[in-house]
């Protein structure tokens, strides 16, 4: 055990937490707890089956699925994630995808406003001062808030869904690449200077690369709110996505279904975090 | 206005420099007047706080003076430009390129008509002239600090640049590794006749490098006091100066003035147009560049 790396230990004491996670699963939803009937006077007991609560019945069964049902469940999505019957009835793999095509469309859309114009701001002081009240008021504006005006001015849903990733997704990418350019350290400024460089071949060889790892820690959190708020938005626009798919499992009452999807949500998030993290660390400079 | 500061041929010529700052009322320095002729290695010391790097900063075109003028090879210093190649005091590398790549930044701003072929000799010639040939593909955050300051020295060298300044360019380093790079730069300035200005608060180095040394009172209102002659022979070696008694004499002069003068010389004391001043040698002051006094020696 003393000469294992600290990563190795780490992976074994996860998979030991997994473990007991399940146990204490299995355990909890398998429990059968015993209500007595003999708490009950026959009338009572025949009143609350009249109302649909049998005391007897009621505790056989658990809402919550154990493990072995979620695994079931996992497998039955698994095997055939694209399958297509019609509006309410759509593989997983479908859902992910519809979702993430729309985070997709919306975020590329803000990094294509919130990138050039967060470089404009940050060249400019003056930009800078006189546009941040405005941020300031836009950026703890909660996406879901914009929903009623998306909805009324666009008129579509699944656009409207777009719009509100593209403007929880500008926010973090427009502060900071304004933050990262405007702190380029002085004396990259003063080189370019003095070596006559043009201004677009500064901005991309000098002040690009130099606010890049800044940028991208920006585009990291960005994606990250993005996919939060995915899910909301389309609980609440409703037709396609994994958020969809939750709000319809749970009007089903399938909580193995819920369950599934919640964890194929954590697992994307955390790919798309994964692919943002080795970005940064590509543009990342030491100095 | 003749200036007798100014030689008449001076290459680099600043006239009455000055800078102020806003919302302060006394001038940081003023009446600044020196000239420095083709190929001539000058140094300016001072106290911190005289304004020196502002004078180089005024010299590169980074930073405008308010008064006065700056005057390279009969055009007037407007702004930065590739004729005058800057060492920064940081280094200021960029940490994202490579040693190869950040000399090539500078050596494409300053040829860009050049082909990949051309511009990756011309780099790799002056990166061997300061010995990292074996270092060219690293990143600055793999190199030492003196290596660092090399390649900053390699980088403003390539441009070839009609005149150099180095703004404290040694100051971060240790003393070991500042002696090697000191040797290293004579040998360079000396192959390429290069016009240097340098900053620096080292005595003994600017002793090594400078054929004029500036000295410069305190601020405010600092000038540049007196202008020291290097009366060491030009074959002088970082290892044997100390053996010519001569070197005692500029020496003491420097640390004299440093440490009694220069605070009495502030708010404006100094005379406005520096004296050449030969520490130890009988014409102790004069006013006169010192070309006419070898003419005068010799006549």
């Amino acid at each position: 055990m003393k000469n294992l790396s600290l990563r190795a230990k780490a992976g074994i004491l996860s998979v030991l937490l997994f473990a007991l996670i399940l146990a204490v699963w299995q355990f909890a939803t398998l429990q059968k707890s015993s209500v007595t009937t003999a708490q009950y006077t026959p009338e009572q007991i025949e009143y609350m089956k009249l109302m649909g609560k049998d005391p007897g019945k009621q505790s056989e069964k658990s809402g919550f699925p154990t493990p072995v049902q979620m695994g079931s469940a996992a497998f039955k999505h698994l095997s055939d994630p694209f399958f297509d019957n019609g509006p309410n009835d759509k593989g997983i793999g479908l859902q992910l995808a519809y979702s993430l095509g729309r985070v997709g469309i919306g975020y590329l859309l803000a990094a294509l406003v919130a990138i050039p114009f967060g470089f404009l701001i940050g060249m400019s002081p003056l930009i800078y001062k006189a546009l941040d009240p405005f941020i300031q008021v836009l950026k703890p504006i909660s996406p879901l808030a914009w929903m009623p005006i998306a909805l009324y001015t666009i008129k579509d849903s699944t656009i409207s869904g777009i719009f509100v990733i593209f403007i929880c997704s500008v926010w973090p990418m427009l502060i900071n690449t304004a933050f990262g350019v405007a702190s380029v350290r002085r004396d990259w400024l003063n080189v370019a200077r003095t070596l006559e460089v043009p201004p677009l071949r500064r901005a991309f060889e000098v002040i690009l690369p130099a606010a890049a790892p800044t940028i991208l820690t920006g585009m990291r959190i960005s994606m990250g709110i993005a996919w939060l708020v995915i899910v909301a938005a389309e609980m609440l626009v409703g037709g396609t996505g994994i958020g969809y798919f939750v709000w319809n499992e749970w009007n089903n009452l399938s909580l193995p279904n819920v369950i599934f999807a919640i964890l194929v949500i954590g697992l994307t998030g955390m790919a798309l975090d994964a692919i943002f993290g080795r970005l940064q660390k590509a543009v990342t400079y030491v100095e | 206005m003749l200036n007798k500061a100014i030689p008449e041929d001076a290459f680099l010529r600043v006239e009455n420099l000055g800078k102020t700052y806003p919302g302060s009322e006394e001038a940081v320095f003023e009446n600044v007047n020196f000239g420095i002729e083709r190929g001539q290695f000058v140094c300016i010391i001072g106290h911190s706080g005289c304004g020196k790097t502002t004078i180089l900063n005024a010299l590169a075109g980074l930073e405008t003076a308010s008064a006065g003028h700056v005057i390279m090879a009969g055009r007037e210093v407007v702004g930065p430009s590739l004729e005058r190649g800057v060492v920064f005091q940081g280094h200021a590398l960029m940490p994202w390129l490579s040693v190869r790549k950040n000399i090539a930044f500078a050596v494409r701003s300053k040829w860009p008509d050049w082909s990949k072929a051309q511009v990756d000799a011309h780099v790799e010639k002056y990166v061997a002239m300061v010995g990292l040939s074996h270092a060219i593909d690293k990143k600055p955050s793999a190199l030492s600090g003196g290596m660092k300051q090399r390649v900053g020295i390699a980088r403003a060298f390539a441009i070839e640049p009609k005149m150099l300044l180095l703004d404290e360019p040694f100051g971060a380093l240790d003393a070991l590794t500042r002696g090697t790079i000191q040797d290293e730069l004579l040998r360079i300035c000396r192959e390429t006749q290069q016009t240097v200005f340098m900053i620096t608060h080292d005595v003994d180095e600017a002793i090594l490098l400078a054929d004029r040394i500036l000295l410069m009172s305190n601020g405010p209102r600092a000038r540049v006091a007196e202008i020291v002659v290097n009366t060491l022979p030009a074959s002088r070696t970082r290892s044997g100066m100390h053996h010519d008694p001569q070197f005692y004499r500029i020496r003491n002069h420097l640390v004299d003035f440093l440490v009694q003068r220069a605070a009495k010389l502030s708010h404006g004391q100094a005379p406005s147009s520096p004296h050449f001043v030969y520490p130890g040698l009988e014409s102790a002051e004069t006013d006169s560049p010192p070309h006419l006094v070898k003419q005068k020696e010799s006549a």
